[in-house]
């Protein structure tokens, strides 16, 4: 029973909270679809706060706005050049949704969209498709450069598009594992230190059990930080391999 | 006590989100939790349906309506700045130039207050001029009338010096010899 309530990966179990199916599929609403659709709302809600004044000398809300779009921006300009601005609503998107899933899974009792390998597949596959369709669709056949890359002795060269080939190939699961075990990881760790101090109290009462408990509880303290840290800096890391990938579909041959 | 205490929290934690889904499903659910969740295929084609409404919804709203607001304010206040800078630049130049015409202005002014003084000082001058030359004739005049007055006071006063030595002689002589002598002999006795 104690193990039961202690377990770290309960945490990660998923529940139907209303029932729909389409066809054989499944397609039940869950606490993991929930939280997408509060990260959703919370956006355009923090959004259309901030951004209903539209000052021509911002206040704070809407600085902060402003400051997330010129960080994706720039982010974008830095990366992949001006033109993978025509990406910027795309980055922006993935970026505040992964950060929004990402600070929610922080709030006590709230799923961890983001802890699914599923969901962060997903959002990689949507990153590798636009990759590719607009690679092609652009360039043809001259998006093939990208595994051929130039300067290359011919003799090594079939080796290098082999490697070329892997890692794109990789990218995706990468990518999306990068995220997944990160906030996998962090919220076991969470979990873990958080039930034991919980264990030590029922294993030895509240005296001495308290004593035992201040270690789990301020690696407890230090971990929480961290976390928020890791939901940001992952967000950032996504976006920021989305722009490079980008890049590669709008220059191919260029590295 | 602690123990049952911290128990059902727990319990509440795990159990929070299925409690209005029904027995059947929670059956189902103690089915599939034995493998590791992240990995449980059951729910994968609802997260994925899931995960792409909402994703597409965001996007959408994203890029229609947000982003596009922040991207013409921010586009707003960098062209009103680099306005702003433009305008304030002109107005440098303007204010140079009007620097340069004030500066024009009081050279001449200068120069002309400078003439003007000059001719004013050459006028009052000659005037002074003329006003002494003029005091001194009158003064002239007036000193030759007082000279001549003089004179003809004197001759009066010399006049009548003669005679009040006339009648004093007369008086004299009368006194003295006891007869009195003829105006015009003492006249001619003192004459």
């Amino acid at each position: 029973m104690i193990a039961a309530g202690l377990d770290p990966i309960s945490q990660f179990e998923l529940h139907k909270l209303a029932e729909f199916k389409i066809g054989k599929y499944d397609l039940s609403f869950t606490n993991s679809a929930l939280m997408m659709l509060v990260a959703v709302a919370l956006t355009v809600f923090w959004l259309f706060m901030s951004t209903s004044k539209r000052s021509l000398v911002p206040g704070r809300a809407q600085s902060i706005a402003e400051i997330s779009y010129e960080f994706i921006a720039s982010m974008i300009r830095s990366t992949a050049g001006s033109d993978g601005m025509k990406f910027f609503p795309f980055v922006y998107s993935l970026f505040i949704f992964i950060l929004f899933a990402n600070m929610l899974g922080m709030v006590p009792f709230f799923f961890t969209t983001t802890s699914h390998i599923i969901v962060t597949f997903v959002l990689a596959m949507m990153v590798m498709s636009v990759v590719v369709l607009y690679g092609v669709f652009k360039h043809g056949f001259g998006f093939l450069k990208l595994f051929v890359p130039s300067g290359i002795p011919m003799a090594i060269l079939p080796f290098v598009t082999l490697l070329e080939i892997i890692s794109f190939l990789s990218r995706p699961i990468s990518l999306s594992v990068r995220l997944w075990a990160n906030m996998l990881a962090g919220h076991i760790l969470l979990k873990l230190f958080a039930g034991f101090c919980i264990m030590m109290v029922t294993a030895f009462g509240l005296f001495p059990g308290v004593l035992g408990a201040i270690i789990p509880f301020s690696l407890t303290l230090a971990l929480t930080p961290l976390e928020f840290l890791v939901a940001f800096v992952q967000a950032y890391v996504f976006a920021l391999l989305t722009c490079v990938y980008l890049s590669d579909a709008l220059h191919p041959g260029h590295h | 006590m602690f123990l049952t205490l911290d128990i059902s929290l727990f319990n509440l934690a795990a159990s929070a989100a299925p409690k209005g889904s029904g027995d059947v499903l929670n059956a189902e659910h103690h089915e599939s939790s034995s493998a590791f969740p992240p990995f449980d295929p059951t729910y994968f084609p609802s997260q994925i349906f899931w995960l792409l409404v909402f994703f597409i919804i965001l996007y959408f709203i994203l890029s229609k309506i947000f982003l596009p607001r922040i991207g013409e304010t921010l586009e707003e206040r960098s062209s009103r700045i680099a306005d702003d800078l433009d305008s304030a630049a002109l107005m440098q130049n303007e204010a140079q130039e009007a620097e340069k015409a004030y500066e024009r202005a009081l050279s001449d002014a200068r120069a002309k207050a400078h003439t003007v003084s000059e001719t004013t000082r050459q006028a009052i001058e000659s005037e002074i001029n003329a006003e002494l030359d003029a005091a001194d004739q009158e003064a002239m005049k007036q000193a030759e009338s007082a000279e001549l007055r003089i004179r003809k006071i004197r001759d009066a006063g010399m006049e009548n010096v003669e005679t009040i030595a006339v009648d004093v002689s007369q008086d004299i002589i009368e006194k003295m010899l006891g007869k009195k002598l003829t105006l015009a002999t003492i006249k001619k006795a003192i004459g």
